[in-house]
């Protein structure tokens, strides 16, 4: 079978099981509202939530992805199934871009209802002109986001106290994309002072970044998830 | 009547972690067989299986699985191998047919070889839309297997089968792996429950040390 092939059991595989237990729904999307909303309270000034909303999205983005990627790999690791998808020899890019693409579609999802969220609590305005950069940067972001994030999720699985080091590790790694994202989105929405031009090398960051995680998670993720195995 | 080795290990050295798990294991297995692998804790029977699943290669010695060679061809023989461990690999949110539907089309089987997998472990009807969270330990081993046989894998080998089964789940559980037998499959099965097991097996071997210690009952098929 072609790892293009295993990409899209895997992905479709994730999605179904999202779509059955509902965990993004029932606590990830919780979650991040509860923090939109903490924030909105820690800050309580109209104007200031305004400029930083964008980055306030994407922060609760990131916290909230550490749910997700933590329930991606409970659902591989509970009955063994990440072992069994090794040992029949089904290839490890395959598993890897299958798992990063399911993880990339739900922040999408999830992005999508946080910049609801942000309008309506935040009182963010959007005049339309930057949607084209809004919604390329959240793909490039959740790219990214989904690569590194099933990256180190393989990495942490089976390791003794996974749950704290999965944050421990990835939330460093993923500063990158919460900076390119955040001043992206700025440009998009125009707030702070950002032009739509700088916006743009933001997603090109972005893209990179995704790129070079793409690269480095398909080379190296068979072998992480052959040590854990 | 001889037929070709599924399984051939000559004087095979494993090594985990710096310590030589297998210390010279030579075995042949021909297809059809079942062969059950006995021995106390820590001689080597789970080693054994992980080395001819691919997970582990060999440090020394001959160690060939369906004609492939273990050190050159691990990812050929990990396709066509099922290893039947502690856990089932299933996705417990799922139902038994989609588990199955999704291993086989790591294949390639097509919908009919999946519901045949299903049915010939008897998980057809209405069973086979329960999420597997809500089956019993007995029916969650059936689906693994059912699984073994959607990926139409060739040589079986698990790893305490009857272990968490209750005995109404171990009588079926032998039910099913004799049929699967019938229709082809050859199986290296580690246990330490020699009656239960012993009565399944053509073949029972002692594994001590990291060695083959000798044969406790029956003989390689072909052998005069």
């Amino acid at each position: 079978m072609t790892s293009f092939a295993v990409t899209k059991l895997v992905a479709a595989k994730d999605l179904r099981i999202e779509l059955r237990s509902r965990v993004l729904i029932n606590q990830v999307l919780p979650f991040a509202a509860i923090t939109m909303v903490l924030f909105a309270f820690a800050l309580d000034q109209d104007d200031l939530l305004v400029r930083v909303a964008p980055g306030l999205v994407w922060l609760a983005t990131l916290f909230s992805m550490l749910v997700v990627v933590q329930r991606s790999f409970a659902v591989e690791a509970g009955d063994g199934a990440l072992d069994a998808l090794r040992v029949a020899g089904v290839p490890a890019q395959g598993i890897y871009f299958g798992k990063a693409a399911a993880l990339a579609v739900q922040l999408l999802v999830l992005e999508t209802l946080l910049f609801a969220a942000a309008f309506v609590l935040y009182s963010s305005r959007f005049d339309g002109a930057g949607v084209f950069l809004l919604i390329t940067s959240a793909l490039a972001a959740s790219c990214g986001l989904g690569l590194v994030g099933t990256l180190y999720g393989g990495l942490t699985t089976g390791t003794k106290g996974r749950e704290s080091l999965l944050p421990l590790l990835l939330l460093p790694v993923v500063a990158p994309v919460l900076i390119g994202a955040t001043r992206a989105t700025e440009a998009a929405l125009g707030v702070g002072r950002i032009s739509m031009q700088e916006g743009w090398a933001w997603v090109a960051l972005l893209v990179t970044y995704a790129l070079l995680f793409g690269i480095g998670g398909s080379i190296g993720f068979g072998p992480l998830v052959d040590d854990t195995a | 009547m001889e037929t070709d080795p599924v399984v051939q290990l000559v004087d095979v050295v494993a090594v985990l972690d710096r310590f030589p798990a297998l210390a010279g294991a030579t075995l042949t297995v021909h297809r059809g067989e079942i062969v059950l692998l006995t021995g106390p804790n820590g001689a080597g029977k789970t080693t054994l299986l992980r080395l001819c699943a691919g997970l582990l290669p060999p440090a020394r010695g001959t160690a060939m699985v369906l004609g492939l060679d273990l050190v050159e061809q691990r990812e050929a023989v990990r396709s066509r191998v099922g290893l039947l461990g502690h856990s089932n690999g299933l996705y417990t949110d799922l139902t038994i047919t989609e588990n199955v539907a999704f291993w086989g089309a790591t294949v390639g089987a097509s919908a009919e070889e999946v519901s045949a997998a299903v049915e010939r472990m008897g998980l057809a009807g209405r069973l086979s839309d329960v999420p597997v969270r809500k089956l019993s330990a007995g029916q969650r081993r059936r689906t693994a297997l059912a699984c073994l046989i959607a990926r139409r894998a060739e040589l079986w080998l698990l790893d305490e089968p009857h272990a968490g089964l209750d005995a109404a789940g171990r009588d079926e559980l032998d039910t099913v792996l004799r049929a699967a037998t019938a229709a082809g499959a050859t199986m290296i099965v580690a246990s330490h429950e020699m009656e239960r097991a012993g009565a399944l097996a053509t073949r029972m071997v002692e594994v001590a040390g990291g060695q083959i210690r000798g044969q406790i009952r029956g003989q390689e098929s072909g052998t005069p």
